[in-house]
Order: structure tokens, then sequence, then C-alpha cells
């Protein structure tokens, strides 16, 4: 914030804003206020799956035992991972380090990646298993009847965080593109700071996922 | 004339020509007056609806609709008025242009934004339409399940539209507060703001945190219908009752969504005509932002013989009761405001005493159905959509129509004919009280809502209540025609006909140049700083 100060050599400010303190102020507040819209999303889908949990505890202690925690550990490290490197982006910006700025989105879209490989893997995993949510549920060897309702959240919740992760690779894609042709500067970095506060929440939503599916049980 | 007379400083009408350019603008206040404009097509729509099924129930048995399309009109019309017209309605249209202006701004904080959320709505409007035609939508514009997880197409295209005009209202009002934290002129503190501004703030903050409940609901609802997901659908081991508290999470803080801009309305009209300040400006704002805040937590009272427990059932009770303490606030502060004011009983005055009138009326007849006991007589019976309508029309679209008598010499920069005007007035003031009254009483002695037949006995009310609609909408159209013909020939608007306090009337002109001042305001006074003159 301290160092959005005015006389910017190259960022123009929009033309309803008087400074531009004022631009990066109103940016970061609607920022935020959106990721509070994105987690009363996500706080309403953990509600219903706290909600089944007590309803069915059998149902889902089973379909949690069928996932493999090894594997949401794994990606819970490449998130995490990619959170720090996108702060590291973030506090390089500030430094006006322009090098430091690309390596560290580029690290961070590496382990998204690899987030997404890893899910991937399990989505085929259970497609081979035929753990699949309601109708399409051919799964064997379950006891509870309704496991597939514990299928459904989890494909509902890893589909929607999974979307999540996309639209924060798009976006870092997007600020180092910008990055690339040096758009940034000491005083006018916003884009990065608004992709690193919405992987943030990419980040926290897995933080909670994580163990509601796959520790519990 | 000035040769080079700067773009800048011609009215926003004015400053650029074309269909194209209404379409790609981003000034708040076309924006603002092509949601108006789209609002209130649809406002007639859903009130064609409405009377439709209103004359089919001037007798018992069947007159000219179907069951089926009786059930499909009563769908359509709740869909339409509630997505469409009542929750994006005064924020949307009003808000939209007056907001800026209010706070000495040049526009909201995200033009591109606030066009993005005028096309979504559009986009919106557009699919709902099309479920009209895409097969029988008869759920009710609640779509609880399992009734709505019948694949039917209608339904479906329904759920996609309310997904998506969910976040067209998210970003309208997630614009509004970014724009009233960081955009305020200088001298343009807190409590200098209008309480029109306060309404609009508390109303943004219910549209960021509840809408997100309803889009994920929609998600839930589309995904059970595809896949069978069985979080909702009993069949498959879900729960119904947990999409109906996901559902009135959204639609119970959206009854205030929907009522709370009418708030901000009324008291700028009672402080512009009783020309006083109101009375307990603070106490008037933060009852806004209480009520905000409590309409979060009485989801439940919806659900009162839908199975939850007696427990949440009296918890839910009560806190009902509650929101009945900052709603008199503000009616005790209007009423108070009027006392000893200078009241000059022009057109949009006349609204603003109907929705003290009206409001009161919703609001006690919502302190009755909090009560546990009488919920259950009174439940889906008549009782409840009158007191519903009391609120959503009674209260809400009166103060709308108010609001745009109101502001529409600043909007157009004509002015309408204030007989004709006052004349509507009077006339929605009757209609709406014949048609909805009756509803109560109806409602009382057990007549059920949503029902094709009914008994003989409760004919005579159904008769009053059509009559109603047919005074009611020969004071609306009276009222919009006025207002259509005013914009042709009526005579040009002074800057400050009302005699107002507060910056779109004292600074900018009518109607405002493209960046709505010449050069940025300094607030010096409050808004209704109308006794310090006197003095």
């Amino acid at each position: 914030m301290a160092n959005a100060t005015a006389g910017l050599p190259e960022h123009h400010v929009a033309h309803h804003f008087d400074t531009a303190n004022q631009e990066f102020d109103s940016i970061k507040t609607g920022m935020w206020l959106f990721l509070a819209s994105e987690i009363m999303m996500f706080g309403a889908l953990f509600v219903g799956a706290l909600i089944f949990l007590t309803l069915h505890p059998a149902a889902f202690r089973e379909g949690a035992n069928h996932l493999d925690w090894r594997l949401g550990a794994i990606n819970t490290f490449f998130l995490l991972t990619s959170g720090l490197t996108m702060g590291l982006a973030v506090i390089a910006a500030q430094a006006g380090q322009q090098a430091k700025v690309r390596m560290n989105l580029v690290m961070s879209l590496f382990l998204a990646s690899g987030f997404l490989v890893v899910k991937a893997y399990e989505y085929s995993l259970k497609i081979h298993h035929g753990t699949l949510p309601g109708r399409l549920w051919h799964g064997e060897g379950f006891h509870d009847p309704f496991v597939h309702v514990f299928y459904g959240f989890y494909f509902v919740m890893t589909g929607l965080h999974g979307l999540h992760v996309l639209i924060g690779m798009g976006l870092m894609i997007f600020a180092l593109t910008r990055a690339s042709k040096v758009q940034f500067s000491r005083s006018y970095f916003t884009p990065i700071e608004m992709v690193a506060l919405y992987w943030a929440l990419v980040d926290l939503v897995w933080v909670f996922l994580f163990p509601l599916l796959y520790l519990i049980g | 004339m000035i040769a080079h007379v700067h773009h800048e400083n011609i009215n926003y009408l004015k400053a650029s020509k074309g269909l194209k350019n209404w379409l790609v603008t981003v000034d708040h206040k076309r924006i603002g007056m092509m949601y108006l404009a789209s609002i209130l097509v649809f406002f007639v729509t859903g009130g064609t609806f409405a009377g439709l099924f209103r004359f089919e129930l001037w007798s018992p048995l069947k007159n000219f609709l179907t069951p089926d399309q009786y059930n499909q009109f009563f769908t359509l019309h709740g869909v339409i008025m509630v997505f469409l017209v009542v929750v994006p309605g005064i924020p949307a249209a009003l808000g939209n242009f007056i907001l800026p202006i209010q706070i000495g701004a040049k526009d909201l904080a995200f033009p591109k934004l606030n066009l993005t959320s005028l096309y979504l709505y559009w986009i919106g409007a557009a699919i709902a339409l099309y479920s009209i035609v895409a097969g029988h939508a008869d759920q009710g514009w609640t779509m609880y399940a399992p009734y709505s997880l019948s694949r039917n197409p209608s339904v479906l295209w329904m759920m996609v539209a309310a997904f998506i005009l969910g976040f067209s209202s998210i970003l309208t009002g997630l614009n509004f507060i970014v724009t009233m934290h960081n955009m305020r002129a200088p001298g343009m503190t807190w409590y200098r703001m209008p309480l029109f501004l306060w309404a609009m703030y508390a109303t943004g903050i219910m549209q960021i945190f509840a809408t997100p409940v309803l889009a994920i609901t929609l998600i839930l609802l589309l995904m059970e219908n595809f896949f069978g997901i069985g979080i909702f659908d009993p069949a498959l081991g879900g729960d119904p009752l947990l999409m109906q508290h996901f559902f009135w999470f959204y639609s119970h803080p959206a009854v205030y969504i929907i009522v709370v801009p009418g708030f901000g309305i009324t008291s700028e009209i009672i402080a512009c005509f009783a020309k006083k300040d109101i009375f307990g400006y603070k106490f008037v704002a933060y009852s806004s932002v209480a009520i905000a805040i409590i309409g979060f937590v009485v989801w439940g009272h919806h659900m009162f013989v839908a199975g939850q427990s007696e427990l949440a059932d009296s918890i839910f009770s009560f806190l009902t009761f509650f929101t009945a303490v900052p709603s008199a606030i503000k009616v005790f502060n209007w009423t108070a405001t009027l006392y000893k004011g200078s009241i000059d009983l022009k057109t949009p005055m006349l609204y603003a005493l109907q929705f003290l009138f009206n409001f009161t009326i919703g609001g006690l007849t919502g302190i009755i159905l909090a009560i546990l006991s009488v919920d259950i007589h009174l439940h889906d019976t008549y009782f409840i959509v009158s007191h519903f309508h009391y609120v959503a029309m009674g209260s809400t679209m009166i103060a709308f129509i108010g609001g745009i008598h109101y502001w529409w010499p600043k909007m157009t920069g004509k002015m309408y004919n204030e007989t004709v005007g006052r004349t509507a007035a009077i006339l929605v003031f009757i209609g709406f009280n014949v048609t909805f009254f009756v509803q109560l009483i109806m409602g009382s002695q057990g007549s059920p809502r949503r029902y094709y037949h009914y008994q003989d006995q409760f004919q005579i009310y159904h008769q009053i209540s059509t009559v109603g609609f047919v005074i009611l909408a020969a004071g609306l159209f009276m009222a919009l025609f006025n207002l259509i013909a005013s914009f042709f020939n009526g005579s040009v608007a002074p800057k400050n006909p009302w005699g107002a306090k507060t910056l779109e009337w004292e600074e900018a002109d009518s109607p405002p140049v493209l960046y709505n001042f010449k050069e940025t305001p300094v607030v010096t006074h409050g808004p209704y700083a109308f006794e310090t003159e006197k003095a």
C-alpha cells in the first residue's frame, strides 16, 4: 500500500480516480470483498458436508478411507509451497525486482500444475473404481448404502476448488505476461498482489478440504 | 455558444449519441438508466402475469386458465418479480445513478465491472425468459427439492438464470461498498452521507455475503438434477431440509436486500419534503446495518412447519421478533421527523407516506407470523402472501416509484405533471390496499395460497382483490405515462427543484454532466441541514 505512490512513470490512473493510492485501495477492498463472498460459497459446502457427516458418519468414514491421504498430502505440499512463492512474488514486486517476480510466478505455476496432475491421477483412480457421485456410481465392496453421497461432496468440492486452481493459473499467466513486458514497477504492481490474494484463497480452501475429506475417518 | 465545449461539461444524455455508445458506456448514469428501463419492462411483465391469475381467481372454478397454466403463471410472476425486479430494483437502477453523485465521485470504483453486471443481468433475464418456453416451470420461485429435481428443462434454465443474476447482484453490491469506502469527496464523512447510502451499504453487505450461498445451492441443485449426487435428494440419502436451509440463508437476507433500499429512499424523501433534519440520523443509519446483520440469522422462520427441531423453531422465532426493533426505530424516527415539519405533499412525499403506512402493516404482520403457534395456522395461506406483498410491493416498489419521481428531474432534466403524479399516487395507494388487505382477512380464515380452486366463501374476497388490482394497475400506468410524457414535453427541470440539501441536488446539474461535477465538490454540511438555514 505504502509503495503505491503518485507520479508513476508507466501506469495511468483510470479517469474516475484522483490518485494512484485511491485506485490501489479500491481494487484491494474490492478483492477482499470478492474473496469474502467466495468464502461464503465454499462455507456453505463445508456446512453441507459436516451435516452429512453427522447424518451418515459410517458412510463418510468409509468414503474417506478410500481416499489416499498421501496424495492429498503431496497436493497440500504443492499448494502451500505455491502460496509461499506467490507471496515472494509480491515481496519482489514491492522491491521492484522484476526477474524475481517472474521466477516466482513461474515456480507457482509449476507447483499449481503439479497439484492438478495429482488431482487428475486421483480422479482417474475414482473413475477406475467406479466411486463416482450419484447415478454414475458403480463402486463395489462398500457396506454403507450412502457412500456415494460422500463422493458427491468429494467431486463437487474438489471440482469447484480445482476450477479455482485453473482460474488462478490463468491469472498467473496473465500476470507473467504483463511482468515479461515490464509493465510493473515499484510503484505499480496491483495485479500481482491481487493474483496472490486470490491464490491465498485457493490455498485456504484446500487447507480445510484436505483434513475434511482425507483425514476424518 | 462557445465553440470548443469540452465534452466533459455536456450533460450525460448528450455527451455521445447512438445506441452503440449506450451499449458500451461505462458511465454509471447511463447504466443506471438502462437498468431502470429494463426493470420497469419486467415489472410490467410480472404484473401482467399477476393480472392473469388474479382474473382467473374471479370465480372458484375454471375461468380461462387451466390449472397447469395457473401454476406456471404464479411461478413466472414470482421468479420475474423477485429475481428481475425487486432484488436488483432500487440499487441497480437508482443506486447506480445516484450513489456516486451523492458522495461526490465521478463514477463507481469499477465502471467496467458495473457494465458487466448489467450484461449479466440481461443474460440472466434472457435465460429466465427462455425458461418460460423451454417447458413447464411450475415449481414456484423457491425451487424446493425434491420437486425441482425432476430434470424439467424449464426449471433447470431458471436455476441457471438465477445463478447468473446472483453474480450480477454480488458485483453491484461489491462496487457500491468499495465506492463508498474509497471515493467520497473531500468533507464527505461517513456521518454526512445521505441515509440512502447507508441503506445501499447495508444492502451491499447482504448481497456480498448471502448471494454466494444461493449460487452454491443452485450449483448443487443442477448437479443433483444431472448426476443425482444425493446431497438434497431424500431418495438417494440426501437431506431436502438442507436445501431449504441454504435457500433461505440467501432468500431471507434477500428480503432485506429488497426492502432496505426502500428505507433509504424514504429517509431522503421525508427529510426533503418535511424540510427537517432526519430525527436520530445515526439510529436510522445503524438500524439499516443492524437489520442487515440480524437478517442473516432468522432464515429458519420460513421453515417452522418444514420439520426442523422445536429448539431451532424457538430460537428463530425469538430472533425474528428481534428484527422488529431496528425496523420500528426507523418508523418512529420518520414519524418524529414529520412532527412539526413543513410538510409539502408533492408526489414523492405521497409515496413515502404510503411506504410508512404499508410497511407498518407489512412489518406487524411479520411479527404475527413469527409467533410459532400462530404461524402453523397461517403458514401457506393468503395471509403470508399479503404480508410479503405489503413489504415487497407495498414498501419496496412504492419507495422505488417514489424514488423515481424524486430523482426524475435529476435523471432526465424534465419535470413531470404534478397533478397527474399525485392522482396516480393516490390510485396506487387505494388499489394496493384493496388488493392485499382482503388477502389478510382471507388468509386468517385459512384460505391456502397457490390453489387453483377455492371454497365459495372466499369468492367475495378474491373479487375485491381483483378489483383492487385493476385500480392499482390504472394508477401504475398513469404514473408511468406521466413520466414518459414528461421526457418528451415536460418543462425543463431546475438544478434543485425540491430544495434538497444533498450533493446531487446542490452541486450537480439536471441532468448531470458526464463526470457528474464540473469540479470535485467540497462538502461542508450534513445531508439534511435544513434547520441551520432557518436559524
